[in-house]
């Protein structure tokens, strides 16, 4: 066996450990642990992708003594390699880019326990990824559950703490139907392994046994992976948990936690239950009309939020509307459009949370109105800001564009499916250009950033003479974020906004990627 | 979010109600379909007979070593999700703390800006309560208290603890004790194991630190010591798998002893995994219940 193979079992132990040792760490050194851990992660899923892509290959892996039905195991295809690589450079480019935030919004003495979240967080989406066993998933599903509740809650403001508990409430929610699917399935297959699952469900379709009871396990596990990922009936946890948490938590949210139970679900379909079976039972019918609806009301609701994270974040109910639609057009098309836009879109909501946070500041939210002038302040942040959005509004040269372009192909030949979908696509594309122009252009509108530079100039100038004025604006220049701190926001974002620009000019290599990782799924 | 009027609202409530009530009717109507409609639990043609249990019975002992199955089934054969489990745990643990952990205020430079702003500068109070030390030495002024941020600082200090429980516990703690020690490092040979036992040793502890107070408790289980066990165990415990999942998926020998089936020296790994889940589960037990009482460890 080669020892590459080892790399998906490394890097989910890799977090674990550094999650383990940033426990007993102070504030510094579990933030260097913690990148460091990421990085290595994402050497490891790059060196295995690059080696999984040569053999075009999947394989599985024995975690233990024992063979699979009997042991765990985990397998790890092309798929499964880009998928891994995606969520690494979310968590490690938010983690760096969001150094002030963290610095100034978290207490000095839980900053290390954030650096834990984030590193739990990570493997327990890495295992999701890899998992080839479904209660495994559960089991990584709970950790993914708990630490997303740390990640919202960590400002320990009143606000972010409801966020949590409502986050908390709907996603348990989630996990317990999928339970219940679980323990169903186990009681009329006798398996958890997947493959075994499969080949079970498979044979009790042809005997046309437990046909109801099979199409209640699907819409089970079906409703409850999609309430945890936000799609449009069950988004009201959205709004809250992104615009009020703190930024690296916003970024690795929106971009990749909620994507991991996508992935599982895409994983459930082709590997669990079936494709055939799957179609069958009509689910793809509820994901897809879900999906058409989310994109539609997620963007109205984003119009009428009217502030700037709050916005963002019902855009994201939007975009996963679009995923969902995706693989509710029920072909391997369809299934390889929603990966891509699984990738495209969280670099590009992470970007657009990262990019945010210099316009709010210390703010927790900002008006869209109040943007005004801010671009020729925070320079860099003003033009990732805009690449993202237009990106998610689905410019060309920019990955959304693809992504749109490969949804709306897949939809081709689909009867009523195609006027659905092409329909939705384009409703909601001028409604992301209504609120995403009405931010660029407040962005890179003159006026508004003069003035307020003169009023506080005015007010610090009467106010001088106040000693106690002096400490407090002391205290303030702490808080600002400092050289080194910009500099690194700015590289994070020019970083997202670089790859979202190089999957828009080339997306062969990814795309080809994803759909040979699909057919050896 | 829209405004509505309180005849609309009710309105709404209404509507929402109904629609819950007729989600959960469906919800259940399904669910108790399913259950008819499930094989028989201990039916011969059960799917759940199959090769995979037929393993876990006939070989379990010789290829774990455990005479309790359910301990090898999940400490060995499928000893990632358990894995998995523990940390699902530490999770709750961590997120816990972050919830609960009161600040101590002089090193904490985001809640002094807070309190700043609100204009509330309490710096001699932590100097204060740290100097506390019984019940009949706390300032009785008003002020003291509303200073307070939060109640679980002073809450605790005020209970004089009851003798019945004090003398119930005094006999019950080694009882429980003892017996929590008893199952987990009998967890391979009889029903029982790291989480079981850890429970119970956990609420041993919980007895004892409300019949003593948590001042006689944090001698030995204080923050410190709470995250070193918590810490060393789940790193024992994640080398010890790494190790074993490294060896069993390279298809090298472990090299660990399994031992005579039914001697407490048994089973592998099995047996100290046992004594790590336990110390970890002890912990979590102990500590959230002192997060939640008083806002540390």
């Amino acid at each position: 066996m080669d020892f590459v193979l080892n790399f998906p079992f490394f890097s989910i132990m890799i977090c674990m450990l550094a999650a383990l040792s940033t426990f007993m760490l102070g504030r510094r050194a579990a933030a260097v642990v913690a990148k460091l851990a990421l990085l290595i992660t994402l050497v490891l899923s790059v060196i295995l992708t690059v080696y999984l892509h040569g053999t075009g290959e999947s394989f599985v892996y024995m975690m233990g003594h024992f063979p699979a039905p009997w042991g765990n195991e985990i397998r790890a295809g092309e798929l499964e390699g880009v998928m891994a690589i995606f969520t690494c450079v979310i968590a490690l480019l938010s983690l760096i880019a969001g150094k002030y935030s963290i610095r100034t919004e978290i207490d000095d003495t839980k900053q290390n326990l954030y650096y834990l979240i984030t590193c739990l967080m990570e493997a327990s989406l890495l295992a999701l990824i890899y998992t080839n066993d479904i209660f495994t998933g559960y089991v990584f599903i709970e950790i993914n559950t708990i630490a997303g509740c740390g990640l919202i809650m960590i400002r320990n403001t009143g606000r972010s703490i409801a966020a949590a508990i409502r986050y908390m409430v709907v996603s348990l929610v989630g996990s317990g139907l999928f339970l219940i699917g679980t323990t169903l399935l186990y009681s009329i297959t006798g398996h958890l392994l997947m493959q075994n699952i499969n080949e079970s469900v498979a044979a009790l379709a042809a005997d046309g046994s437990y046909s109801v009871t099979l199409t209640i396990i699907t819409a089970l596990m079906t409703v409850g992976l999609a309430i945890k990922s936000g799609l449009f009936p069950f988004h009201l946890w959205i709004p809250d948990a992104y615009a009020i948490s703190v930024t690296p938590s916003s970024a690795m949210l929106s971009g990749m936690v909620s994507k991991g139970y996508i992935f599982l679900l895409i994983k459930l379909i082709y590997r669990v239950i079936g494709f055939d079976v799957y179609s069958s039972t009509g689910v793809f019918d509820l994901i897809f009309i879900a999906g058409i609806i989310a994109m539609i009301m997620g963007s109205v609701a984003a119009i009428r939020s009217g502030y700037l994270r709050r916005m963002t974040a019902y855009s994201s109910v939007s975009q996963i509307g679009y995923i969902f639609m995706g693989i509710g057009i029920a072909n391997s098309a369809g299934a390889v459009a929603a990966i891509f836009h699984i990738i495209t879109h969280g670099l590009t909501k992470s970007l657009l949370f990262i990019a945010a946070s210099s316009f709010t500041g210390r703010k927790e939210d900002i008006r869209v109105s109040d943007l005004k002038g801010l671009g020729h302040k925070y320079p860099v942040s003003a033009a990732t800001f805009t690449a993202a959005a237009l990106s998610i509004i689905g410019f060309p040269l920019f990955a959304g564009f693809i992504a749109k372009m490969l949804l709306a192909n897949a939809s081709f030949d689909c009867g009523w499916r195609m006027y659905a979908a092409i329909g939705a696509i384009a409703v909601s594309t001028i409604l992301n250009v209504v609120y995403f122009f009405k931010c660029i252009i407040n962005l890179y509108a003159f006026g508004g950033f003069e003035e307020e530079k003169k009023d506080t100039e005015g007010s610090t100038a009467e106010e001088t003479a106040d000693e106690s004025v002096k400490a407090t604006a002391c205290v303030d220049n702490e808080d600002r974020p400092t050289k080194y701190e910009n500099a690194l926001h700015g590289i994070c974002a020019a970083v997202l906004a670089i790859i979202n620009l190089y999957i828009g000019l080339a997306p062969g290599l990814l795309s080809d990627i994803i759909t040979k990782g699909l057919n050896v799924f | 979010m829209a405004d509505f009027n309180p005849k609309e609202k009710k309105i709404l409530y209404r509507a929402f109600r109904i629609t819950a009530a007729i989600l959960i009717v469906m919800l259940a109507a399904a669910l108790i379909f399913c259950m008819f409609d499930l094989p028989g639990l201990f039916s011969p043609d059960h799917p759940g007979e199959n090769i995979v249990a037929e393993r876990y019975i006939e070989s379990g002992i010789e290829e774990t070593g455990a005479v309790n199955f359910v301990a090898g089934m999940i400490l060995d054969y499928r000893a990632f999700d358990t894995f998995g489990e523990s940390n699902v745990l530490f999770a709750a643990t961590i997120c816990v703390m972050v919830l609960l952990l009161v600040q101590d205020q002089s090193k904490s430079r985001v809640r002094r800006k807070r309190s700043k702003k609100n204009g509330t500068v309490n710096s001699d109070q932590t100097t204060v309560s740290e100097s506390q030390t019984s019940f009949e030495q706390l300032p009785e002024s008003k002020a003291y208290y509303e200073d307070l941020r939060d109640e679980r600082e002073i809450e605790p200090r005020l209970i004089k603890n009851d003798v019945i429980l004090k003398t119930i516990a005094k006999f019950a703690v080694p009882f429980i004790l003892m017996f929590g020690v008893y199952v987990i490092l009998n967890g391979h040979l009889s029903p029982g194991g790291g989480f079981s036992g850890g429970a119970i040793v956990g609420s041993g502890f919980i007895l004892a630190s409300v019949a003593f107070g948590f001042d006689k408790m944090e001698r030995f289980l204080n923050r410190k010591s709470a995250g070193i066990i918590t810490f060393v165990s789940l790193l024992v415990y994640c080398l010890a798998k790494s190790y074993s999942f490294f060896t069993g998926a390279n298809h090298l020998e472990s090299g660990i002893p399994l031992g005579t089936p039914g001697a407490i020296l048994s089973s592998g790994l099995i047996l100290i995994l046992n004594i790590c889940v336990g110390f970890v589960v002890a912990c979590t037990m102990y500590s959230f219940f002192s997060l939640m009482r008083r806002g540390k460890i």
